[in-house]
């Protein structure tokens, strides 16, 4: 997937590529008045940095929408970029809430033909399908290792050649440079410019046997596996009263996570009784408070699915829900 | 050891169903708002002050059921009491109310968000209705020891 070693930078993670795109290139191109779109359905690391930067270069911030099926509302990317003053749109390829697979090449093409650069939040999408970024036609693509079986604090940040060489560099430090003198500084070729510091060896190692063993299991069979349990986990959760699915109802538009709150009980809640039974869920806002806000819940609990789960997994989170409504009468 | 599904007893989800002191006090004399920043839980408590005395309080915002209970069980414990007794508030008076002595460390913060709250908003009231500045820095240093 990645053919130019050129092109690719280890950081830490999707967090600090995205920050990297916000500081190295945002601040060379970005101007007042100039609109950053970023869509609804985003983690906190890909708004935050957005915030810092227009708000530093009194730039404004602008969110695609989201219907109450969890899929975006491009009517309003047109309207961005009808403006004339976008300078980027940025989204993630799969929301890490809904599990809503964004359109990416529909998205990318209105911004191609607008000649507006995108970047793609991928930590959600890469671990869990086939991801080409040739298809795609992207500028900036960022992943985490962590959410696919490698370690936590690596990650990776790839960006088209012609962009990456008009971008400055992100860290000043080691390894970054080419010749230091009292007052100038030349940088090294790429993308060691944007690598300073010593790299975390270890666990680039573990990130590639993370790899590895993904591509060998094959991400299509992955995406099958995964839209198996999606859909026996939907049907399943239909039978269940009182219990409210986020998101779209279609399967082959959606990852495999499940975001859901059961009657009137807390998520968090619900997460520490289903805990009890063996079954580990994630509960809060997902760092993805926009979302919440849109979706008007304080929190939601999400059940998430990979290679190693099982029907069975779904039918014991099932059956902790009874131990759910018994604790809570419903 | 109070861990696990075993916290969640008819008080505790009774209290979630149905707070007590529920609500907002429009003529208060302090309000005060925060939220856990990492699970999105959030309180506002609003008090009326006189003579020194915490007359009526009252609460609203979303948590979980033990954030709700919790903080329910403080606002109990605080209404009636002289602003010197509330400032002796302990964590303990809530948990022990509970039965919460031992909740794990991952749930502490959902039960005492409601503490952090109250006493934000005494100091707030303190600070802002203190006489002699000698009285500031000891406010001070004890806001800043709470946590």
């Amino acid at each position: 997937m990645l053919k130019n070693r050129q092109e690719l930078i280890f950081v830490r993670g999707t967090t600090e590529a995205i920050n990297l795109v916000a500081y190295a290139w945002g601040r060379p191109h970005i101007n007042e008045g100039d609109i950053i779109v970023t869509t609804e359905y985003e983690h906190h690391s890909n708004i935050v940095p957005w915030q810092l930067l227009t708000q530093e270069k009194r730039a404004k911030l602008e969110y695609i929408g989201m219907n109450d099926n969890g899929e975006l509302n491009l009517d309003d990317l047109d309207k961005y970029l009808a403006t004339g003053k976008v300078k980027l749109v940025t989204f993630s390829l799969m929301s890490n809430v809904l599990g809503t697979i964004t359109d990416a090449e529909k998205i990318i093409a209105k911004c191609k033909a607008a000649g507006v650069p995108t970047l793609i939040d991928g930590a959600q999408a890469v671990p869990h399908m086939k991801v080409d970024l040739d298809t795609l036609g992207c500028d900036f693509f960022a992943f985490s290792g962590h959410k696919m079986l490698a370690p936590t604090g690596i990650g990776v940040l790839w960006v088209r050649k012609s962009v990456l060489q008009t971008m400055n560099p992100f860290h000043g430090g080691g390894d970054m440079i080419r010749e230091v003198h009292k007052y100038e500084t030349t940088w090294n070729d790429l993308p060691y410019k944007f690598e300073a510091g010593t790299p975390n060896i270890a666990d680039v190692i573990g990130f590639g046997a993370a790899i590895d063993y993904l591509t060998k299991i094959g991400m299509d069979n992955v995406r099958q596996h995964e839209i198996e349990l999606t859909k026996y986990a939907m049907e399943e959760f239909a039978k269940v009263p009182g219990l409210q699915i986020y998101g779209t109802k279609d399967i082959t538009k959606r990852g495999g996570v499940i975001s859901f709150n059961f009657a009137d009980v807390h998520p968090h809640d619900v997460a520490q009784i289903i805990d009890e039974e063996g079954i580990a869920l994630r509960s809060g806002h997902h760092c993805a408070q926009v979302l919440m806000e849109r979706l008007d819940v304080a929190a939601t609990s999400r059940a998430s699915f990979y290679i190693y789960n099982t029907k069975k997994d779904v039918d014991a989170l099932i059956d902790s829900l009874n131990t759910v409504a018994k604790v809570f009468k419903l | 050891m109070s861990s696990g599904a075993d916290i969640y007893h008819e008080m505790i989800v009774d209290y979630s169903r149905n707070p007590i002191n529920y609500g907002e006090i429009e003529n208060h004399d302090v309000t005060f708002h925060d939220s856990n920043p990492l699970c999105g839980d959030s309180i506002d408590i609003d008090m009326k002050i006189d003579d020194q005395k915490v007359t009526d309080i009252k609460f609203h915002g979303k948590g979980c059921a033990i954030c709700m209970a919790c903080t329910s069980v403080l606002t109990e414990i605080t209404k009636g009491k002289s602003l010197d007794d509330v400032r002796k508030i302990e964590k303990n008076d809530i948990l022990s109310e509970l039965g919460l002595e031992h909740l794990q460390a991952v749930r502490i913060k959902c039960a005492l968000l409601s503490l952090k709250v109250l006493k934000s908003a005494l100091y707030t009231y303190l600070g802002s209705n203190i006489e002699n500045t000698e009285g500031i820095d000891t406010l001070k240093a004890e806001a800043e020891n709470l946590y």
